[in-house]
């Protein structure tokens, strides 16, 4: 068998996109059937189960999606509540949430509803990435199609009234952090805000907001239709359920697949992608879960198992589960170089540490990756990825730090090496020029 | 109350205390930037970080965490050190080491801190970002290298000025602040946002590489630029007085000032009146005082008193005119008034030409009718006050007069008179429902012929919708000038029988015109002799037969009663120009000469008689509580007419004579009558 999810247990059966992805095609496939029935059950009901689930976000972060739930305010007093959709997906690397609006859009829409009623939202925003532009018809197409079916809307067949918003950003990374969202929702710029409060007591236009990944959405119809125990027993415990898993880079067969969680790295790689370019052996290293994780050795994705608390204690992450594969052609200090390029690029200059940290960080590596640097540099880049790292108002300072930190900690010894043939070929070190002061 | 423990140390704080507020309390100092009190915050300095339990283990930015009880917060912990260091050599990287060259060295925030927490050498071996100056307007000298994006100029320019004109474009390391399209910062109030920059990126455009904090001796003093009497600090540099900062005065400024007193010092300066002038044969020649004060002398002794006449000026300070009026009537005339607009109003009780409210009281009122005013311009400060109210929800405004862009919404009622006597019914529905409703009356309602009755209207007005009741009074007058409250309390007014100002200046009505530092009445037509006191050469001494030069605001320690009333004191910051005395010690002079010596040979023995005689300048910085008292008397029964209220001001900027000498003013003039650059669209 290929892999280790069976087919009969995969939530996004159209995936690929071989199946009709409307309403009728999705109807077919199990989406909206018996969503009335479940909502009859109550939100405590729907809330518990996906609690039992074990569900986690599946946006980066991974915390626990009916925790999430459960933080907002018990009663809708004077203010509306809402539910928002990430679907600002925009790490490099990762490229779930696209096919599940592209190919089966009604399990999200579907999701959404449900997670609307459970915290009492009527409204619904779906904050798409800027670039997402087919993704954006299709939903649109999708949210007609439910309307006109009285899915959703006022007065619908499942008697919760209930209206989504696709919005379509204006493609900047920072805005998939979720209260830069909001704001960014709100119209103004999308600066993440201070936290607290946090979304649950004050989010969007001030009123009580959970903001959820697209695929925590999506899977949740499914995961109530079947069981919080079918989804709980996939993976490790605190680790549950299936996730699709995104593989780029140097594999055969770079694919989405829907695996379930705990799944070894290796295994996955193997089993789904053909195994690595030239063979296991050839592997230098992998980035498993986004651009932002700290990249793994190979003797690391020997034992790494695709889930949170396995690739944690590596001092990586899951993050969105987006494997980035490189072998050993790989410059890894030029790489590591163009993702901070990326962080610099998209820092949303708010706070200090990550608009100016950003960019020495990524100067500094830009002269590594040529070997133009001292090796005293190499403590003073990890120096300064610290100084971001935990100090910033976002995650992305964390972001932008810890793939530096994953280069410095495993591949130290590269960026030495390029130092000392670049000091070579120019003949004996000079020392830096310095202006006459 | 709540306990938190700040280093192990148990402190209690208030309910709703920021983690930072509770660290100042028990005394441990947090570095900052872009946090302030009068300001919202924004958290993105990141230099106030420190170590809070229970909490994430990583340092937490306090000036926007909520203290909680049984909180340890730490700030001496390695950690903190560590992320403070962090942050301080992040904002150095790209900062220019411009220091020597920098007009807000030595009173940097960012040079302070970074003496404790900076690095002795740079480990940035990159090039530093430069980035374009921009144009912000005849106040704001921009050098955006050296900004650190703490976006308080953001925030107060779209928070207390109520103009968006300040953004931040761009993202990340090319995040800039700037204005849209070079647009000049249409406020009133736009100077403070370069006390407010904590670096160098904004300093104030007149003033730059005028002088270096370090140079300059620093007077405590207030503001006469308009009738708030703001607290100032004036900044002198030898006989100059380089520049006007504010003072926090809760009750008055809190710790912002407009750019008409701040920026108008240049005007200190120019055309000054520093030698007597005596006119002889059509020409002005220069005099001495002797000769001067003789020529003066004769002339009132050989007129008949009821053909003598003094008008007081707007800058007048309280022993000034009071010893003006103490000579004319010595005198034996009753020609005297401090209103050169001729406003309707003075006599009875005092509380008819106050600020009763009080400035800080009007952000308390739930609904306020302006009659006749634009406070934008009139008093920027105020305006601030009441956009604070009606941003937090309280007040609601209505306007009767010129319809004028005020930075909060307002109900427009209607231009002038007919307004004023029939109100909309929705307007009077919304101050009869109000707890605490308030009337502000401008110049522009009570000068003219419809202003006694304008006044009595609104007297009466007041009286029927509770605008003055127990425990609050908000009858409120707001002047223009920052003697007038003082002359008016003093009787500086016609006394039996005698003339008003605007009767003084006409043809024939006066043989002896004495004008103390009153410029903005038109006195040509009046064929009278004219004897000018003042400070600037504008146009009261332009028409004089005398010129006796006195003392400028920051050139007297005086007497200055505020709108609502509040009697405050200045500081001589640097002496008079020339030959120039301080004008009680001129009127003394002259007193002797005319044999009606003045019984006070000091200050001291002036003030005295001045309290004495009226006891509510004995008070200084008091404010009266509120009083019941009788509006509905105020004013005159009249045909209200159909009068259409004109502006106060004609042009904020250019209301007295030190205002017209100043360079600084003529451009923000000129800037606010050219015509809006728009962009190609």
């Amino acid at each position: 068998m290929v892999g280790i999810l069976e087919d009969k247990d995969r939530i996004f059966t159209n995936l690929y996109g071989f199946h009709d992805w409307t309403l009728e095609g999705a109807k077919k496939r199990g989406a909206w059937n018996a969503t009335a029935d479940m909502l009859a059950l109550g939100r405590d009901w729907v809330i518990t189960n996906v609690k039992n689930s074990g569900l986690r976000g599946r946006g980066g972060a991974g915390f626990p999606t009916g925790l999430k739930w459960s933080f907002m305010p018990k009663e809708v007093k004077d203010r509306p509540h809402y539910l928002v959709v990430n679907a600002d997906e925009s790490e490099p690397g990762t490229c779930k949430d696209r096919e599940i609006m592209r190919h089966d859009p009604h399990l999200l829409i579907e999701g959404c509803l449900i997670a609307s009623f459970a915290m009492q939202a009527h409204a619904c925003y779906i904050y798409l990435r800027g670039e997402y532009v087919l993704e954006r018809e299709r939903m649109e197409a999708a949210v007609k199609q439910a309307y006109e079916a009285k899915l959703i809307g006022k007065n619908n067949v499942h008697g919760w009234d209930f209206d989504v918003y696709i919005h379509h950003g204006a493609g900047a990374y920072i805005c998939g952090e979720e209260t830069a969202l909001l704001e960014s929702l709100e119209g103004k710029k999308g600066q993440p805000r201070l936290k607290p409060p946090f979304p649950a007591g004050a989010g969007l236009y001030g009123c009580p907001t959970t903001v959820n990944n697209v695929e925590s959405i999506a899977v949740v119809g499914t995961i109530l239709r079947r069981g919080a125990e079918w989804f709980a027993g996939f993976g490790r415990p605190n680790n549950t359920g299936t996730k699709i898993m995104s593989i780029s880079g140097h594999v055969n067969r770079p694919c989405n697949v829907e695996e379930a969680m705990s799944i070894p790295l290796r295994q996955l790689i193997e089993d789904h992608c053909g195994g690595v370019r030239g063979g296991w052996d050839n592997l230098k290293a992998i980035i498993p879960g986004g651009s932002s994780v700290p990249l793994i050795t190979r003797e690391m994705s020997e034992a790494a198992l695709m889930d949170f608390d396995s690739l944690r204690d590596m001092k990586s992450g899951l993050g969105t589960a987006a494997v980035i594969v490189m072998d050993q052609s790989t410059d890894l200090v030029r790489a590591i170089a163009r993702i901070s390029y990326f962080y610099k690029h998209e820092s949303c200059g708010q706070c200090t540490p990550c608009r100016e940290g950003t960019g020495w960080m990524w100067r500094v590596l830009e002269r590594m990756a040529v070997g133009d640097a001292d090796p005293s540099e190499i403590d003073l880049l990890l120096d300064v990825a610290g100084q971001v790292e935990g100090h910033t108002i976002c995650a992305l300072g964390d972001a932008a730090a810890w793939p530096v930190q994953g280069l410095i900690r495993h591949f130290r010894h590269e960026i030495e090496d390029r130092i000392t043939s670049y000091r070579n070929a120019r003949g004996a070190f000079a020392g830096h020029a310095i202006a006459a002061e | 109350m709540p306990v938190a423990k700040v280093n192990g140390v148990e402190i209690e704080f208030e309910p709703g205390m920021t983690v930072l507020q509770v660290a100042e309390k028990a005394g441990q100092e947090i570095p900052r930037f872009c946090y302030h009190e009068r300001l919202s915050i924004a958290g993105n300095c990141r230099m106030c970080l420190v170590e809070v339990k229970p909490g994430p283990p990583k340092p937490q930015a306090s000036c926007a965490l909520p203290a909680a009880d049984g909180q340890e917060i730490f700030t001496n912990t390695p950690m903190v050190e560590k992320a403070r260091k962090g942050v301080m050599e992040f904002l150095l990287i790209n900062h220019p080491l411009d220091c020597p060259i920098c007009d807000q060295g030595g009173e940097c925030d960012l040079q302070d801190q970074s003496m404790y927490f900076g690095r002795d050498a740079s480990r940035y071996a990159e090039n530093k970002r430069a980035v374009e100056e921009k144009h912000m307007g005849p106040t704001i000298k921009t050098f955006m290298t050296r900004c650190i994006q703490c976006t308080r100029c953001v925030r107060f320019i779209t928070e207390v000025a109520g103009v968006p004109d300040i953004g931040m474009i761009s993202r990340g390391e090319s995040a800039e602040i700037t204005t849209y399209l070079e647009k000049s910062v249409d406020s009133e109030l736009s100077g403070n946002v370069n006390d407010l920059c904590p670096v160098g990126a904004l300093t104030h455009r007149p003033w730059q590489f005028h002088y270096r904090p370090w140079e300059l001796k620093k007077t405590e003093t207030i503001d006469v630029m308009d009738a708030l009497g703001s607290n100032i600090r004036a900044d002198s540099r030898g006989a100059e007085v380089m520049r006007v900062l504010p003072r926090v005065h809760e009750g008055i400024n809190e710790e912002w000032l407009s750019d008409r007193s701040r920026y108008v010092v240049d005007g200190l300066t120019k055309r000054r009146l520093d030698r007597p002038w005596v006119r002889e044969g059509g020409k002005l020649r220069p005099a001495t005082w002797d000769e001067a004060l003789g020529v003066v002398a004769g002339k009132l002794k050989a007129t008949k008193p009821e053909k003598i006449g003094a008008i007081a000026g707007d800058l007048q300070d309280a022993e000034s005119m009071k010893a003006t009026l103490d000579l004319f009537r010595a005198l034996g005339s009753a020609n005297t008034d401090c209103r050169q607009d001729g406003a309707a109003i003075g006599g009875g009780e005092r509380e008819g030409w106050l600020f009763n409210s009080g400035l800080a009281g009007i952000e308390n009122a739930d609904a306020i009718l302006m009659v006749g005013v634009n406070p934008r311009v009139e008093a920027p400060l105020l305006n601030a006050r009441i956009r604070k109210g009606w941003l937090a929800g309280r007040t609601e405004v209505m306007v009767i007069g010129e319809q004028a862009e005020l930075t909060y919404g307002y109900q427009y009622l209607g231009a002038g008179t007919k307004t004023v006597g029939k109100l909309p019914k929705a307007a009077m529905d919304v101050l009869t429902r109000a707890e605490r409703p308030a009337i502000i009356v401008g110049s522009a309602a009570l000068t003219g012929e419809t202003g006694p009755a304008v006044l009595g209207a609104l007297g009466k007005l007041a009286a029927k919708v509770g605008v003055v009741a127990d425990g609050w009074n908000g009858f409120n007058v707001l002047h223009n000038a920052a003697a007038r409250v003082g002359g008016l309390d003093m009787g500086f007014v016609p006394g039996q029988g005698g003339l008003s100002a605007v009767e003084m200046v006409q043809k024939g009505a006066l043989d002896v015109l004495f004008l103390l530092g009153a410029d903005e009445i038109d006195a040509s037509k009046s064929k009278a002799f004219k004897i000018y006191l003042g400070s600037h050469g504008d146009a009261g001494a332009h028409g004089a037969d005398v010129i006796l030069p006195g003392a400028a605001y920051t050139e007297k320690s005086g007497l200055y009663v505020n709108t609502e009333g509040r009697v405050q004191m200045t500081e001589r910051v640097v002496f008079p120009k020339g030959e120039a005395k301080e004008d009680w010690a001129i009127l003394r002079a002259l007193s002797e000469r005319v044999g009606q010596t003045l019984p006070y040979d000091s200050l001291n023995q002036l003030r005295a008689k001045l309290m004495a005689d009226h006891p509510t300048f004995g008070r200084v910085d008091y404010l009266a509580p509120a009083r019941v008292f009788g509006v509905d008397k105020l004013g005159a029964k009249g045909d209200l007419g159909d009068v259409v209220f004109a502006p106060a001001l004609k042009d904020p900027y250019l209301t007295n004579p030190i205002a017209r000498a100043s360079e600084t003013m003529a451009e923000l003039s000129a800037q606010r009558s050219a015509p809006q650059l728009m962009a190609a669209e």
